[in-house]
């Protein structure tokens, strides 16, 4: 054991004998799904542990909880504390929490994304917030010399029935501190609760509208500096000269370096300038003139990576991820076959707040505070590249001015760190909008072949074809010999059940365009194929499209989702005039339907009239939370759908700023109107399972109405 | 040396007259509410009032806010209770809520200008201003509801 891990050890083991709070948080042994639950108090006997400690209550009966993911918009800073209140029985204005700093020693994974906020931790927060209100209760007893049946938990207190003598948590936690965490906690039936469950109003609300929150772009140092980094305007351009006497004359600027900065697995070349404000150090970035050698990789366009997989699709089976039955034989021996090809654009996740990091270097140790979706990859980084020790690279995080998946890397945190190094100071980089609109990583363009058998209304096999470019290749840099793990990501597996011959595999694609998980990762262009597919499998098949996924997705949960989206559709009501769309995807353990319903304008045009959607997350804690993030999900489907594109020529990316990749306004939504299904499954993600299903619902409810089949995102809804 | 009025407190500052506001009010008094979102007048997440006009800071030069009136997000009300600001925590508007900022400072001027503003009123006002976690629907009913505490606030004081 370190000498680290006893001193820590000491410390807790003190905090308790002093008597001043009651702390309990997990062991994550390795891997474990159910964590065991530790009293920090009496941990003394525990090997090898470092405990985290989520809940702290003091001896004011404040309690503190830390949570361990970022708040990106997806709201953990309220579901969190409300599935903690809920089991330890607090008031939810008596919670403070904080950031959690990035260790996944006591935190286990903190990477937020793929949805998992809660569904990977909820059952783990019950148990605790449990626990801790258990050993208060029996704390309370023992002073009173009652048994704890006698006693109950509510709002704070501990109170005795018979007698209605109470204790507030902070009079107790000394005692309890030295309890051992009881086994065998009965958790509240759903039916008990008070506020899982509950439309709670965010506690992060009131701080984002006075200007209080602090953002990583908020963030300040005392003696901090700005920089802002001049970058290739071509993919991998490497420096050969810069001039910086122009810089260096704007008043406020102080330095001028390169910096080579990590992006996955390659590296990037940047020329920083340094100063006193942002505003100085950007006039400074713009007076730079670099020499960049643009040779050593292709200097892609567009037109050319979609022709490239449409041929390799035709031409190349790929690996296959999935495959049952005979799916070849089904499609080669059909007497109707569908052959069909879809497109989906490269897209930039766009967050509202730029990139950007402060970073200080202090000779032996870093200390890192930004909008940050996954710190320990920041810290097991900046650890490896500036050869510091992992306890020495803390990572703080920030309220996060949107994410999407392109701030869980690590080059931003990278670049600030090494610019402190160089010049031994405080520093916050800022990236324009034009830094990280050019500069990627990107959602993958992608194209898929997808073919069908049908016979007598029947669908006798599909079969799917993928070709674009793999996220994994880009986080580990080696060849892959398997099919992308996320080939079928959207699919529902009911349909596995129900359809004989099926069958997935990716065609391999690679470009030297940095590619990332953008929300919704590959269920965001694989919807939007297959969904668009199975549309055109029910034309086929002369079937209603919600009645096909009806007759096909056979079991219970399925068809109480399609029971609710058809209703509150009115799918069955629709008028002649009227265009309606139908798709239900899933990613991150939920299910998703769609209807979007279209019609023409006074000039003939299609608008969108209303989209309804139907969530199925299962064990769920605020709805209002999951409509809101559905609404949003819903929006940022529409301008990937119909308003913007990423797009290449030469080996530089096209658009720079919103000017150019524009995005949805406030003019440009229809109501959407969000339901929940209320079930007692599993908890499944909320932040981005709301995405896939948009865009195929619309352009299936475009043929609907039209006849026109839109097979290729983005189009523009104008010129339909 | 600069001298700047923001939010009726006066600042002394040793800048650029051509240096944005934006910078000027985030790095120079320390004011922060004001966010960078484009730099180019584009995304709406550096509105402030300038003599209560909505202006973008990005693109106004602290020159020309020499001596005048500026009003960032922390001086829209002393204790976060703008019709705006209650009707936004009444119905969780914000998601990361990082362009609110610039969403409220339009939308009072809106509110100040128009009372009882439609959805179509709504919508023009609120164009300049781009939300990318998809908030709209919720600024719009946010908009309204405020508009009705206005009211109230009115008939009482």
């Amino acid at each position: 054991m370190s000498t680290e891990q006893v001193s820590r050890r000491n410390f807790l083991r003190m905090t308790s004998v002093a008597g001043t709070a009651l702390c309990l948080g997990f062991y994550f042994p390795s891997s474990a799904e159910e964590a065991e639950i530790i009293n920090a108090g009496i941990a003394d006997g525990i090997k090898d542990f470092e405990m985290n400690a989520w809940i702290h209550i003091n001896v004011d009966g404040k309690v503190t909880i830390f949570n361990h993911r970022a708040e990106m918009g997806q709201g953990s800073y309220q579901s969190v504390p409300q599935i903690i209140a809920e089991e330890l029985e607090v008031n939810m204005k008596d919670i403070d929490i904080r950031f959690a700093q990035g260790d996944r020693k006591k935190y286990g994974n903190q990477v937020t994304g793929g949805s998992s906020t809660i569904r990977t931790s909820y059952k783990n927060l019950l148990k605790l917030s449990a626990t801790a209100r258990e050993m208060l209760i029996l704390a309370a007893a023992n002073k009173w010399g009652v048994t704890a049946q006698e006693c109950f938990a509510e709002a704070g207190h501990v109170i005795h029935k018979p007698s209605g003598k109470k204790f507030h948590y902070g009079e107790l936690v000394v005692d309890a501190s030295k309890l051992t965490a009881p086994a065998n906690i009965v958790l509240k039936e759903r039916s008990a609760y008070k506020l899982i469950g509950k439309p709670l109003k965010r506690q992060d609300t009131p701080m984002k509208t006075d200007g209080s929150a602090i953002f990583g772009l908020d963030k300040k140092l005392p003696g901090m500096k700005y920089a802002a980094v001049e970058r290739s305007p071509r993919l991998h351009g490497k420096i050969v000269s810069y001039d910086a006497t122009a810089a260096l004359k704007v008043p406020g600027v102080q330095k001028v370096f390169k910096v080579r900065m990590g992006v996955f697995t390659i590296f990037r070349e940047g020329v920083v300038v340094v100063a006193n404000s942002t505003w100085a150090a950007l006039q400074g970035k713009k007076l730079l003139k670099v020499t960049w050698d643009d040779s050593g990789f292709e200097h892609i366009s567009s037109p050319v990576i979609f022709e490239r997989q449409q041929q390799a699709l035709q031409k190349e089976e790929g690996l296959f991820l999935k495959k049952q039955g005979d799916p070849d034989a089904a499609v080669a021996a059909g007497k109707k076959t569908l052959d069909l090809v879809y497109q989906t654009p490269y897209q930039s996740h766009s967050a509202m707040e730029p990139l950007n990091c402060v970073a200080h270097y202090q000779g032996d140790k870093v200390e890192i505070w930004g909008p940050i979706q996954a710190p320990e990859w920041v810290q097991d980084y900046i650890s490896a590249q500036l050869q510091l020790p992992l306890e020495k690279v803390i990572i703080n995080m920030t309220f996060l001015g949107g994410g999407f998946g392109r701030k869980a890397f690590m080059d931003y945190p990278h670049e600030a760190a090494l610019i402190s190094k160089e010049i031994g100071a405080p520093v916050q980089v800022v990236w324009t909008r034009e830094d990280d609109a050019t500069q990627g990583p990107y959602r993958p363009g992608i194209s898929y072949r997808c073919q069908a058998s049908v016979e007598e209304g029947e669908i006798k096999a599909l079969k799917f074809r993928m070709a674009g470019q793999n996220n994994d290749q880009w986080r580990s840099g080696k060849k892959l010999t398997t099919a992308n793990r996320s080939t079928s990501e959207g699919f529902l597996a009911p349909y596995y059940k129900s359809i004989p011959n099926i069958s997935f595999a990716e065609v391999q694609f690679e470009t030297p365009i940095p590619t990332m998980w953008w929300r919704s990762v590959y269920a965001s262009t694989n919807g939007f194929a297959y969904e668009s597919f199975l549309d055109e499998v029910a034309h086929a098949a002369a079937q209603d499209p919600m009645d096909l996924r009806r007759k096909y997705l056979q079991d219970e949960r399925s068809q109480k989702l399609i029971d609710k989206i058809e209703e509150v559709s009115g799918w069955k009501k629709r008028n002649k005039n009227e265009g309606y769309g139908v798709a239900i995807t899933e990613c991150f353990a939920s299910t998703v339907a769609q209807v979007v319903k279209v019609s023409k304008d006074n000039n003939g045009k299609v608008k969108i009239d209303q989209v309804w959607a139907v969530m199925d997350c299962g064990w769920y804690v605020n709805p209002d939370i999951i409509k809101a993030q559905v609404e949003g999900s819903i929006v940022m489907a529409l301008g990937a759908a119909t308003i913007h594109e990423i797009t290449f020529k030469d080996g530089m990316v096209e658009q720079r700023n919103f000017y150019n990749y524009k995005m949805p306004r406030i003019t440009d939504i229809p109501p959407i109107e969000v339901f929940v299904m209320d079930n007692t499954e599993n908890a499944g993600g909320v932040g981005e399972p709301g995405l896939p299903a948009f865009a195929p619902a619309l352009t299936n409810a475009i043929f609907d109405l039209t006849g026109k089949r839109i097979r290729k995102l983005p189009f523009d809804m104008a010129s339909v | 040396m600069i001298s700047l009025n923001i939010n009726d407190k006066t600042y002394q500052i040793d800048a650029d007259r051509d240096m944005p506001l934006l910078w000027a009010i985030r790095d120079l008094v320390g004011l922060t509410g004001t966010k960078f979102g484009c730099g180019v007048a584009q995304c709406g997440a550096c509105v402030v009032h300038l003599n209560g006009e909505a202006v973008r800071s990005c693109v106004t030069k602290v020159g020309r806010a020499e001596g005048q009136k500026v009003l960032t997000i922390e001086g829209l009300s002393e204790h976060n209770d703008h019709p705006l600001q209650l009707a936004w925590n009444e119905i969780s508007v914000p998601q990361c809520g990082y362009c609110h900022s610039g969403q409220l400072m339009s939308a009072a001027v809106l509110l100040r200008e128009n009372p009882n503003p439609s959805d179509e009123d709504i919508d023009h006002a609120m164009a300049g201003n781009i939300c990318r976690c998809g908030t709209y629907p919720r600024i719009r009913k946010a908009i309204h509801m405020a508009a009705e505490l206005q009211k109230q606030k009115e008939t009482t004081e």
